[in-house]
This record gives C-alpha cells, sequence and structure tokens, in this order.
C-alpha cells in the first residue's frame, strides 16, 4: 500500500500532483457512480407504477414514468441530505459514527487483520459507556472523559482478544470476531434485560446517560463527536505513518514473516493492531450514544460495523479516504431516511449499493472495463491482505 | 520431535483425567448437593405430536441418586484416564461431556417431567438450517474458497423460495383492493393444471419449485462469489462480506415492496410431515429420524452423499486436492479453476436450500434478516466437524441441542438460574475454543482461502 507515499509531492510539480491525486479517486469515484446507477436501475424495475405508465402510454410513457422514478427518488435523498442547513447537520451526524467505525476498520487491515468484529466491539462499548455514564454521578470534566475512555477500553479489550488468539493460536481472527459478535449480542440482550435494564425494567432500555457524560449538541444535533471524529483521524494518520509503532503495524500488515524477521514483535503489534481498532470501533459507539441517543435500546447501531468494511475500502485504508467516504455514506444514509417518507422507497437501498460500492473497489478491473479504463502499473486493492484461515 | 508430541500427549491425558474428575466434582456440587430428597425427573419418550409407533412409558428417576450415578461414573472415567489413559480419548470426551449435560438435564427437571424425545427432534429441526450451511461451507472450502457469505445465500434463498412458491400457490389469489384476479389468466392456468398431477400433499409442487428457486438463487450468489475470489482474485472474505450485505439489503429491500404489502406473494404454505411407512413405526428412532419433513430428509441424503462423494469418488478427491495443493493437482491435470467453480456454486445451492428450510421449511413466511446468523453458525459447524459432512451434522446437531435445550428450559425458569442467552451462546463460544486448538486442532484445507494463480 503506498497511497501516502502518492500524495507525497514529488518533483515533477503541481500538474503531477493533481494527475496522481485524479488516477488515486477515479476508481472510487467511479465505483460510487456505477454503483448509484445501478441502484437506480433497481429502483425502476421494482417500481409498479413504471410497468403501468408502459402499459398506459408506450415508450414515451414509461421513459418519463423511469425518469419521474429516478429523479424522486434520489432527489429526495439528495435534498433531504443537503437541502437544507438542518439537513447537512443530519448528514454530519449520521457520519460520525462512520468515520470512527472505517478507521476501526482501516488501522485493522494496515496490520493485517480484518477486524469483522467492529459491530460487537461497538455494542460492548456502548454497554460499558453507558454502564458508567448512568451510574456515576461526576463533575463533567471527569465524568465525560471516563466514560468515553470505558467505551474504549470495553471495545479495545474486546478486539485484543481476537488479536492474541490470532497471533498465539494462529485462530482466525475473521471467524473469531464473527463468534465474537453473537456472544456481545447475546450478552447485551441479557444485560438488557438485567443489570443495563432501567429501574423499574418493563422493555429492554438503560437508564439515559447523565447530562454530565453528554457530548454537547450545538448545531441542530450535530455533536462535538464529530470534530472528535476528525482529530482521531489524524490522530491515527499520524500514528500509522509518522510513528515506529506505525510503521511496525504497517510493516506486520504487509509482510509478518519479514517483520518477524526484522525483530518486531509480531505478537505484540497484532495485539495493538486489534487492540486500536476496537477502541476506535469504540468511540464510534460512545460517541454516537452520548452525542446523540444518550441512552441503549435494542438494535441501537444500524450495522455500522459492517458499512465500516466498505468504508475502509473506499477510503483505501488511509484516514483522509476513510473520512471522505463516511462524509459520503452519512450523506446517502440520512438521505435515504427522507426518500424513504417522501417515495417510499426502503432504505435498505444503500445496503444493496453499498455492497456494489464494495465489489467495484475490490475488484477494480470490472470499473475498468466498464469504463474502458487502462491499468497503471500493478493496481492494488485498497490495502487488503489475501490470507487462508490457518497459518 | 517425536519425544515433545509424547510429552505433550502425555500432559493432555493427564490434564482431561483432572477434567474429567473436575466434571465429577461439578456434578456434585451444582447439582446433586442442590436437590432435595426424595424428588424424581420423569423424561417423556414419546414425541408431542402424533406417531406412528407405539407408545412408550415415560422415565422416571430418582433425581438425587441419578445425579450421584452420573457423579461416579465421570469420576471413575477420571480415575482410569489418570491410572490407565485412554486409548480414544475423543469418544470418552464426548461421553463425559453426555453425562454432564444428562446431569443437567436431570438437575433442571428435578420433581417435574421433560419430555426428552421431544428435546432431541426439536434439536434436529433446529440443526437442520445449521447443517445445511455447514455443508456448504465444506463443499466451498474443501476446494480452497473461504465462503463467510453463507448467510447471504441462505437469507435470499429463503426469500426466493416463499416468494416463487406463495406465486403459484396463490395463483388464483385476488388483488384486495380492486378485487381483480392478481396474475393472468395463462399463470393460473398453469396453476390449475400442476395442481391435478400434485404427487403427495406433504410436498406440494409449489413448494418443490419454491426449493428449486432457493437453490438456484444460492447457485448464482456463489457463481458471483467464485467469479469476484477465482477471477478477480479478490479478497475471498470481503467478497463473502459482499454477498452477505447485499442479500441483507435486496431481501429487505424486495420484502418491503413486495412481500409485506401483497400477502399473496408471502404465504409459501409449508412441508409437513412426511412419516416413511415401516420405518417410522420403530420406536424413538422411527419419530425422530423417519417422521420428518421432506427438506429434512434431503439434508439426510445430503449428508452421507457428500461425505461418500468426498472421501470415494474421484470428484472428491480432486476436490481435496485442489483445496491442499493446487499446484500439485494443477500438474497431474485437475482444472483448479473449473473444480473450484464447480464446488462453490454446488455450495451455494446447498445454502440456498437450508436458506428455504426457514421459510417453506417452517414458516411458510419471509421476516426480515429471518436467518439470524444461522449460518455463521453454520460455518462454527464445519470448523467443529473439522470440515467433514459427518462430522459437521454431529456439530450441527449438538449446536441445534443447545438451542432446543435453552427453549425447553424455559419452563423450568423458576428452578434453574441460566439466563437462556448464555447457552446460546455456546456455538460460538465452542468454534472459538476449537480453534484456539484447546480440545484438538482444527485444520483448515492447506490452500483454504488463497487464490490460485496459474505460472
Amino acid at each position: 500500500m503506498t497511497t501516502d507515499e502518492k500524495i507525497t509531492p514529488s518533483q515533477n510539480g503541481l500538474s503531477s500532483i493533481i494527475k496522481q491525486t485524479f488516477d488515486l479517486v477515479l476508481i472510487p469515484f467511479l465505483a460510487v457512480v456505477t454503483a448509484l446507477i445501478i441502484g437506480g436501475f433497481i429502483i425502476v424495475v421494482t417500481d409498479a407504477a413504471v410497468y403501468t405508465a408502459f402499459g398506459e402510454g408506450g415508450i414515451g410513457g414509461g421513459l418519463a414514468a423511469i425518469w419521474t422514478s429516478v429523479s424522486v427518488a434520489y432527489g429526495s435523498m439528495f435534498s433531504g441530505s443537503l437541502g437544507s442547513a438542518r439537513d447537512i447537520s443530519e448528514s454530519l451526524v449520521a457520519s460520525t459514527p462512520y468515520i470512527f467505525a472505517g478507521l476501526a476498520v482501516a488501522v485493522g487491515f494496515r496490520g493485517g487483520m480484518f477486524n469483522i468484529g467492529v459491530e460487537g466491539q461497538l455494542l460492548l462499548a456502548v454497554m460499558a459507556s453507558v454502564y458508567v455514564g448512568s451510574n456515576f454521578s461526576l463533575p463533567w470534566i471527569i465524568h465525560l472523559p471516563l466514560t468515553i475512555l470505558a467505551g474504549m477500553v470495553a471495545g479495545a479489550a474486546w478486539a485484543a482478544l481476537a488479536g492474541y488468539l490470532k497471533a498465539k493460536t494462529g485462530a482466525h481472527e475473521v471467524i473469531n470476531t464473527i463468534m465474537m459478535n453473537y456472544i456481545v449480542y447475546l450478552f447485551s440482550d441479557w444485560a438488557l434485560n438485567g443489570f443495563l435494564c432501567r429501574t423499574p425494567c418493563s422493555s429492554p432500555v438503560s437508564p439515559p446517560v447523565l447530562e454530565s457524560a453528554f457530548l454537547p449538541q450545538f448545531f441542530y444535533r450535530l455533536h462535538f463527536g464529530f470534530f472528535l471524529a476528525l482529530i482521531v483521524a489524524f490522530a491515527v494518520w499520524w500514528l500509522l505513518f509518522k510513528t515506529t509503532i506505525g510503521f511496525e503495524i504497517r510493516t506486520v500488515g504487509t509482510n509478518p514473516n519479514a517483520a518477524r524477521y526484522g525483530g518486531i514483535q509480531t505478537t505484540k503489534v497484532m495485539v495493538l493492531t486489534m487492540a486500536i481498532s476496537g477502541a476506535l470501533a469504540g468511540l464510534a459507539g460512545a460517541s454516537e450514544l452520548l452525542g446523540v441517543n444518550r441512552v441503549l435500546a435494542a438494535g441501537f447501531s444500524s450495522g455500522y460495523g459492517f458499512d465500516a468494511i466498505a468504508l475502509a475500502l473506499l477510503g483505501r485504508s488511509h484516514p483522509l479516504g476513510v473520512v471522505l467516504a463516511a462524509l459520503l455514506f452519512g450523506t446517502l444514509r440520512s438521505g435515504a431516511t427522507r426518500m424513504q417518507s417522501l417515495a417510499n422507497i426502503p432504505t435498505d437501498i444503500i445496503s444493496i449499493i453499498q455492497a456494489l460500492v464494495i465489489v467495484f473497489i475490490a475488484a477494480p478491473a470490472i470499473i475498468r472495463w466498464i469504463y474502458r479504463i487502462k491499468a497503471k502499473g500493478a493496481e492494488e486493492g485498497g490495502g487488503v491482505m489475501v490470507q487462508g484461515w490457518g497459518s | 520431535m517425536e519425544t515433545t508430541v509424547s510429552v505433550l500427549q502425555e500432559k493432555r491425558n493427564v490434564k482431561m483425567g483432572i477434567f474429567f474428575l473436575a466434571v465429577s466434582l461439578a456434578i456434585v456440587i451444582f447439582f446433586a448437593l442442590n436437590t432435595p430428597v426424595g424428588l424424581t425427573t420423569t423424561f417423556g419418550l414419546n414425541p408431542g405430536a402424533a406417531t406412528n409407533a407405539p407408545p412408550l412409558p415415560d422415565l422416571t428417576l430418582p433425581t438425587m441418586g441419578t445425579l450421584w450415578v452420573l457423579a461416579f461414573l465421570a469420576a471413575f472415567t477420571g480415575g482410569w484416564q489418570l491410572a490407565r489413559g485412554f486409548k480414544n480419548l475423543n469418544v470418552v470426551l464426548l461421553f463425559v461431556v453426555l453425562l454432564f449435560v444428562f446431569a443437567f438435564m436431570t438437575w433442571a427437571a428435578r420433581g417435574k417431567s421433560m419430555n426428552l424425545l421431544g428435546v432431541i427432534s426439536a434439536s434436529l429441526l433446529r440443526a437442520t438450517p445449521i447443517a445445511f450451511g455447514a455443508l456448504s461451507g465444506i463443499l466451498c472450502e474443501r476446494a480452497g474458497v473461504i465462503n463467510i457469505a453463507i448467510e447471504g445465500m441462505m437469507l435470499s434463498g429463503a426469500m426466493v423460495s416463499v416468494l416463487v412458491a406463495s406465486l403459484f400457490r396463490n395463483y388464483d389469489a385476488l388483488n384486495p383492493t380492486t378485487g381483480q384476479p392478481l396474475f393472468p389468466d395463462w399463470f393460473a392456468n398453469i396453476g390449475r393444471t400442476l395442481d391435478m398431477y400434485n404427487l403427495s400433499s406433504a410436498v406440494p409442487w409449489y413448494l418443490l419449485l419454491g426449493l428449486l428457486s432457493g437453490l438456484i438463487v444460492g447457485g448464482l450468489l456463489a457463481a458471483f462469489h467464485a467469479w469476484l475470489s477465482i477471477e478477480f482474485k479478490v479478497n475471498q472474505i470481503i467478497s463473502g462480506t459482499v454477498i452477505n450485505i447485499f442479500s441483507m439489503g435486496i431481501t429487505a429491500f424486495l420484502s418491503q415492496r413486495f412481500l409485506q404489502p401483497i400477502q399473496p406473494l408471502n404465504s409459501g404454505g409449508v412441508f409437513t410431515a412426511l412419516p416413511i411407512p415401516i420405518l417410522s413405526s420403530i420406536p424413538i428412532i422411527g419419530p425422530l429420524l423417519f417422521e420428518n419433513r421432506f427438506i429434512v430428509y434431503v439434508l439426510f441424503i445430503l449428508v452421507i452423499a457428500i461425505h461418500v462423494m468426498l472421501f470415494y469418488t474421484r470428484w472428491g478427491l480432486r476436490t481435496i486436492a485442489v483445496g491442499e495443493h493446487p499446484k500439485a493437482a494443477d500438474t497431474l491435470g485437475v482444472n483448479v479453476y473449473r473444480m473450484r467453480y464447480i464446488n462453490v456454486i454446488l455450495g451455494g445451492m446447498i445454502a440456498g436450500v437450508g436458506g428455504a428450510y426457514f421459510t417453506i421449511g417452517s414458516v411458510g413466511r419471509f421476516d426480515e434478516n429471518m436467518t439470524a446468523g444461522k449460518g455463521f453458525i453454520g460455518l462454527a459447524a464445519m470448523i467443529f466437524g473439522k470440515w467433514t459432512p459427518l462430522g459437521a451434522f454431529g456439530s450441527s446437531l449438538i449446536f441445534g441441542f443447545a438451542d432446543a435445550l435453552q427453549q425447553k428450559l424455559q419452563i423450568f425458569a423458576s428452578q434453574v438460574p441460566i439466563p437462556s442467552e448464555f447457552l446460546l451462546m455456546a456455538p460460538y463460544i465452542i468454534t472459538m475454543v476449537v480453534l484456539a486448538g484447546v480440545i484438538g486442532r482444527a485444520n483448515p484445507p492447506a490452500a483454504d482461502g488463497v487464490p490460485y494463480e496459474k505460472d
């Protein structure tokens, strides 16, 4: 993965930088556009009004109906996400957990770990945060950091377990984190009906977080978690590319055997990579809890952990790329809610678009084939390692 | 090298002996000492529903006496293990675990009655989708392609099979708002004609069509997975994740657009029990194995067929070769890509049929995300069963049993202070323990997940 080097200015001057940046974003951009086009196609072919129009109005009427169908859908999506100051704030709110979760997966990718367990780490972190946030009465200057920290530690510890098992026994982190997701789901089911339930416990909902642990909202519902996310993204970039630890993480991710021969303690680095990843997942949960929901109920996460895989791939596992991808998907998600109410199109269309984006990013050959773009040298798949279950 | 192995073996043998003694102690402390004197536990040996088999008397055991006997058996096994050692340790381990489970059930139902046969037959039903998933995984991974998309293939199979079955079952449904027929005449006529040639009321033709369409959808998704991972050498976990996300999205999307608003599209009927003559009247075995739904028989046949085909036919040995050492297989003239395509697509078809179990196999209706992680438990069963069909089927039964038991225990909630969620965690925890190599090493096929590049 040499994304960061590509961004570094070379001696060829400004035009070269622009050209390199263009090459870098071309495939992701076309991937998103193509996915949106296919999404539009799915909207059209599942729209009964289109068929009626073809029956009654012939080709002309049919084409008009197709245009109406797509334009109403995407129109309401984009006006719903960017149409007013309030809508923009909602989009940023939706982007916040995506930035954290995307960074979590990206750090894992950089270290050669596929953290598919962000969803579980996030949920466990929210449970820890809601426990600390609702049970202790402290001044906010202590309470807020402590509550966030509780989430980060819970997420980090849970993820580190998978890293440890991988390093010590070779047990594949993908299968372990999937299993650990389900363990957390069941644990939270139990906890929300037990010690985490508000008194009296009539439905599985936690007590609200105390005000001293709130991440304050300042622009409609936009809260300080958004800025925290940007700061953390910068910190992750600095950690990955400017520190020794970051170098070790990336080396282990590229070639663990070489790293071992080069004197890097791969066990330590694997555990650390997963711990950082889990801590970021924890931040995603904690910021959403303290900034938006302020209470934990069933269905807290709308699948951030899985969306995060798409974000990390789309952002090529680079913090800047992840932030941009998260802003895009936050916008799509918040717009999709409006689309559902105005155009009556289920929000799940976003999942379909997301899946398509991953396909095109992971197999850029498809995009190159569609748009007749020539491959430049050895194209990389976005910092994703190829490995099996074993070793 | 050999000495280290035998020393390790020795250590494990001692550990196992201590473990067996600990199990015995646990039975005494947690169960036997917690039981008032004079209670009995009754185990029902007849399935809940009417059956061809002659009824059996219930098994009534003195609770405390039984627990002490079980504890003694476990202690004896442990002592023997420490003193002499068993040859086939895994079988003994299974025996001791069974002792513990039986002790737990005896204790849980103290003073009451539990339908043992009911629990076991519920285990089989709950194991069925898991086993389909596990078999699907075996075919793919034996050929060297990781398939974490089983969940997604099952979900799609579940939706499409009920959609197709509903279409053909409700061919003469009326539009509730207009009162007009919902489907065109020619379509209704096909339905009427096929109705006349229906083979059996337990296996109606429209459900067979549903099953077939589930199979096709699973196969198509798998073909896409194979195409991405073989042709484009996309990381197979990413490719699988794509299919999972896509399936979750498209099924929820279509369900909200069509299946929920138009009820005739979401009521496909279900396979009902199809007793096999003669065999179904054998006590215990009959109601358990030979009085099942069509789709469960399909599973039985698949387990045996895949076992035989994988280990005793040219195709199977080639599959294993491709999954273990593709280069060597290629050198010997096996077409690696072709083998992988075939296996992944077959695996997807099995997952699709497994998905159909959720809808036309049990409730006849599709609900969003109704597979609820069963595909992933299937993956776990595959690992626990060490990538063999029989092992995977056995693991599925164990996981199904954990599920059935927690369901049953809810009746005894007042005297069993164990939350059902913790029993449901068992499959996941067992898988992690097995993967970590604590009880026997689970070795995946050597080339699993590694794209093959021809030189």
